[in-house]
């Protein structure tokens, strides 16, 4: 490799780092300027300003973005544990046994994460309303299955078909019993795919906005990304522009960590069988 | 170190077709037996059956005369080493070799797994990588690390699914030397299963013929080659494989594409009754060049004449191959042998492995000069070879038989010694 | 015997389906079940106000719908929309799997790392970033194109503009990892071979790479076109569907949601969900989308 080889690469690297990285940059920026500095229409501020911080956790916004925090981190973990539970029991049918109907079972999947949320949201809205689900988090975390467990189920099923059976089989013949071999082996060699689907399936719920948007009403199940449009700014003739980024910013630190830590199980996850961003 | 019976084996699948049919066998403290065949003769099956990880349909299997057709593998106490080695790849090399110690709760102390993995891994020449992952290691490395998952425990018996088919030419040879070495030592009774020829010959007491789950012929190596039961067998077993003339009986000789010849007076009597188109089978190693026999030789055998097509020199022997036509009777009855050995070509050519002093050339007729009491004769419709000589065949069983004990005896007075 | 055998294919399939079934069962509950209730209340006339006159108007709800041209309107602005972001970030996404697949090993997790975070940030918050970087009151692209005075949610063109962009921003990456699994998948001695029978690096591109990753990319564009085509948060984070904006999404989510309009809500659900069944017969039939392959069979 020449150096110019190499300077090229690195110059390209930063292309793509500069628009990965640019408007979460920006956000952050907006995040930290001081009320009068919100609206300079410049990227900088001129001065490092937690006032908008301050203002989602203890001040005028924290009745709505706490809750909403809460509400959110809740919610996406039930409906992520929901989800890999059930879609660990199905890609294993769908990955180990021989029984007609399992590529019905991948279909009706792959056709559910097709569909059109918002046309669910319609009816949802009603029966919601209905039988007083409207505005609680089962009245979410209901919703969100339709969201995390298709793509957890191909996710997964694409995860076991690579596992090698035989080695239960191999286990077996080592003195284990069917439940040993599938301890100690089988366990082991699946864990990895399992928390890989459930960071993408967390992901997935994390960003919804129609679900929280049209079946909450109240700070009682509202989750984050519905409540950023309900903020005001700190008067009534202020730009919200900053709370908003300081609380976009707090609900995209996880996803960053996660995906700094993760990276690597994250494009493998999404390469090996998913079908949805 | 166990006795282990097949009574009457059947595999039944779904579609009802018999994977196996009705095999008998019985494998003697110690010994190295080899199943063998080509793709599709059951041989995998059989071995899995023995295992406990596939359902016996029908018979009995008897490990030390008790029935364990519904133990389940554990509880069978035999140790494999799989095709594809079906290393953990999460566990380190110890950690893999360690594992069915660990499975066998109890009965092994912590000081002693760790003796008895050092031991394996000292034996196998893993000392050095027994903190590796099975992913970073070689494939001759792997197939070890599989071996002394095996070896580490006292298993009543070893069982091999093809072991050495996923490695190179060279190292391949080298693990069969070493496998040999090992079962003498251990003295531990074996089951190995293998495609290949070369493997059956070298490393088995005895081997079981199968095609397509029927058991053709259960021998010793010698046996096989020299008394095989069938044309199958006569063509599995041999390299480069016996050669089939499709040949006419009439007026006491057996008139060949390349010329006529007589048998001895023993063989044409079993002939008598035999129909009168019928394969002769001459191994290539059989011929020599007439021109390099000498002559008070010559007389005692016959001569057929052919014209060379092409010769490959390896120096130590050359090998001739001479064309011919057959008869489409006869032709689609070698075709047929021939698919079921997995050939591809149609046979119609004779292969001839000849002494380098040869002069021939590519295009020179040659005189193939051999002994007619080699030659087999085969019915082309039922396969039987009809110069079968029972007597010899059970000589030679005999013999093997004695040489094995003494082996044996020899393996166990050394293991009490150490 | 048979039945023996029979007995274990069918204990087999009673545990698979048995396995399955939870996961069957809500996923027809959360979809199946609601969408026929939309089909059912599109042909009412039934507002959520006034649910005593609530009466079935048979089809009176398609009619209007379809005759008028705010929906002709919302329709084609939807596909505008999907043609231009898929087709955008088709081209930036290869380029980007290229980078991805040629860069140097140390640089390659952090170029990785970096592409993660658009796919993993909320939609919601990339259609604020996107806004506020535009927008009049605090905006500084204005001013670092010298046109501070501009309002780009002023008209249509340059409204769209913008959602275009926040949509390709945060989808690029997800089509790029899609498309880099293609490329190296792509045998290397079948490169190398091309380039002994004298191929340029562009011929090798057009002759070998991408007819090799042609049932990749036709799934990525697939998916993403699917998915463009019901795009919600960024439109109503960004212009609320002012200036003609509106897609067939947003149109939905307003006469149901906002407006409490079930009857019509329900139709537009139906007509929103016919739309996107039928993008994607288009595929599987026209263009031959081989779904196994989707499935990573």
């Amino acid at each position: 490799m020449s150096r110019k080889h190499t300077a090229w690469w690195i110059v390209i690297s930063l292309v793509v780092a500069v628009y990965a990285l640019f408007p979460v940059l920006w956000i952050v920026s907006l995040s930290l300027k001081s009320p009068g500095d919100v609206a300079n229409k410049r990227f900088w501020p001129t001065a490092i300003d937690w006032s908008n911080y301050e203002l989602i956790f203890t001040g005028s916004a924290q009745d709505l973005f706490l809750p909403a925090l809460v509400n959110s981190v809740g919610i996406c973990l039930i409906a992520t544990v929901i989800a890999v539970v059930l879609a660990t029991l199905t890609a294993y049918a769908v990955a180990r046994l021989d029984f007609p109907g399992k590529r019905l079972i991948l279909t009706m999947a792959l056709a559910v994460s097709i569909f059109p949320v918002i046309s669910l949201v319609t009816p949802l809205f009603r029966i919601w309303s209905t039988i007083g689900l409207y505005d609680t988090w089962v009245g979410l975390i209901i919703p969100y299955l339709s969201l995390t467990l298709p793509i957890s189920i191909w996710t997964l099923s694409a995860f076991f078909r690579q596992i090698p059976w035989e080695l239960e089989q191999a286990a077996q013949v080592d003195g284990a019993t069917s439940f040993q071999a599938f301890r100690k082996i089988i366990v082991p060699l699946a864990a990895p795919g399992v928390f890989t689907t459930a960071i993408i399936a967390f992901f997935i719920a994390w960003n919804d906005f129609v679900y929280g948007i049209s079946l909450t009403s109240t700070s009682a199940a509202r989750p984050v990304p519905a409540a950023l449009s309900f903020f005001t700014g700190a008067s009534q003739f202020e730009e919200p522009a900053g709370a908003i980024s300081a609380a976009a910013i707090v609900v995209t630190v996880p996803v960053i960590i996660i995906v700094l830590l993760f990276q690597r199980q994250i494009v493998s996850g999404l390469t090996s069988g998913a079908v949805k961003g | 170190m166990s006795v282990i019976e097949l009574q009457n084996i059947v595999k039944r699948y779904g579609d009802g077709y018999p994977a196996i049919s009705d095999v008998s066998l019985s494998i003697a403290e110690g010994e190295f037996v080899i199943l063998v065949g080509p793709s599709g003769s059951g041989k995998s099956t059989l071995l899995r059956m023995i295992v406990g990880l596939e359902d016996i349909t029908e018979g009995d299997l008897l490990i030390d005369s008790e029935r364990v057709n519904d133990s389940a593998p554990r509880e069978r106490d035999l140790a494999m080493v799989f095709q594809n080695y079906a290393l953990y790849p999460h566990m380190t090399v110890a950690e893999n070799i360690a594992f069915p110690l660990i499975l066998a709760k109890g009965q092994y102390s912590k000081e002693e797994i760790d003796e008895r993995v050092s031991r394996a891994a000292e034996l196998l020449e893993l000392v050095d990588h027994l903190d590796r992952k099975p992913a970073h290691l070689s494939g001759g490395q792997r197939q070890r690390v599989a071996m002394g998952r095996a070896i580490v425990r006292d298993a009543k018996a070893f069982l091999f699914d093809e072991p050495l088919s996923n490695l190179d030419a060279k190292l391949r040879i080298q693990m069969r030397t070493e496998i040999a070495r090992m079962q003498r030592n251990l003295a531990v009774t074996t089951v190995y299963v293998t495609h290949d020829q070369t493997e059956a010959m070298t490393l088995g007491d005895k081997v079981a013929v199968l095609k397509k789950g029927v058991l053709q012929q259960y021998a010793s190596p010698q046996e096989l080659y020299d008394e095989p039961v069938n044309l199958f067998v006569a063509g599995f077993i041999g390299s480069p494989p016996m050669n089939f003339l499709p040949v006419e009986n009439r007026d006491g000789q057996l008139h060949s594409p390349f010329g006529a010849f007589s048998l001895p007076a023993a063989e044409r009597e079993k002939l008598r009754e035999a129909p009168r188109y019928l394969v002769a089978g001459i191994r290539p190693e059989c011929f020599r060049d007439a021109a390099t026999v000498d002559e008070e030789v010559r007389g005692s055998g016959a001569v057929l004449r052919a014209e060379v097509d092409v010769t490959e020199w390896l120096g130590n022997e050359v090998y001739a191959y001479l064309p011919f036509e057959a008869e489409p009777g006869i032709r689609k009855a070698l075709e047929e042998l021939d698919r079921d050995l997995d050939g591809e070509g149609t046979r119609t050519q004779v292969v001839a492995v000849l002494d380098p002093l040869t002069t021939v050339r590519e295009g020179d007729a040659i005189d193939l000069w051999f002994d007619p009491a080699k030659v087999m004769v085969f019915d082309p419709e039922t396969g039987e070879n009809l110069t079968r000589d029972p007597e010899n065949a059970k000589r030679l069983s005999e013999e093997s038989e004695a040489a094995r004990r003494r082996a044996l005896e020899r393996a166990r007075a050394q293991q009490t010694e150490g | 015997m048979k039945a023996k055998v029979s007995n274990r294919q069918l204990g087999e399939t009673r545990l698979g389906w048995m396995l399955s079934a939870p996961a069957v069962i809500i996923l027809l509950a959360v979809t199946g079940y609601p969408i026929l209730q939309a089909v059912y209340f599109s042909f009412f006339n039934y507002r959520m106000t006034d649910p005593d006159n609530r009466f079935v108007n048979w089809g009176q709800n398609y009619i209007v719908i379809l005759t008028d041209p705010l929906w002709w309107q919302t329709v084609g602005v939807t596909l505008l929309l999907t043609v231009v972001t898929v087709a955008v970030e088709l081209v930036l996404g290869f380029a980007l799997a290229l980078v991805m697949l040629n860069a140097l090993r140390a640089v390659r997790p952090w170029v990785r790392t970096a592409i993660l975070i658009p796919y993993g940030i909320i939609t919601v918050v990339a259609a604020f970033s996107w806004k506020y970087a535009f927008d009049l009151g605090t905006g500084f692209v204005g001013t670092w194109l010298a046109m501070p005075e501009f309002d780009w949610f002023g008209d249509f063109w340059s409204s769209f503009l913008v959602i275009c962009a926040a949509e390709i921003w945060k989808t690029t990456p997800f089509i790029s990892l899609l498309l880099l699994s293609g490329l190296a998948q792509i045998p290397g001695d079948m490169l190398e071979a091309a380039t002994v029978d004298g191929a340029t690096w562009w011929q090798r591109m057009a002759k070998v790479i991408i007819p090799n990753m042609k049932a990749a990319i036709m799934v990525a564009v697939l998916f993403r076109t699917l998915d463009a085509f019901r795009v919600f948060d960024s439109v109503f984070v960004m212009t609320a569907g002012a200036q003609s904006t509106a897609t067939v999404s947003f149109l939905t989510y307003n006469q149901s949601i906002s407006q409490l309009q079930l009857g019509m809500g329900s139709a537009l659900s139906v007509l929103l969900f016919l739309s996107v069944a039928l993008i994607c017969f288009i595929f599987i039939r026209i263009f031959k989308v081989d779904l196994a392959q989707a499935r990573g069979e």
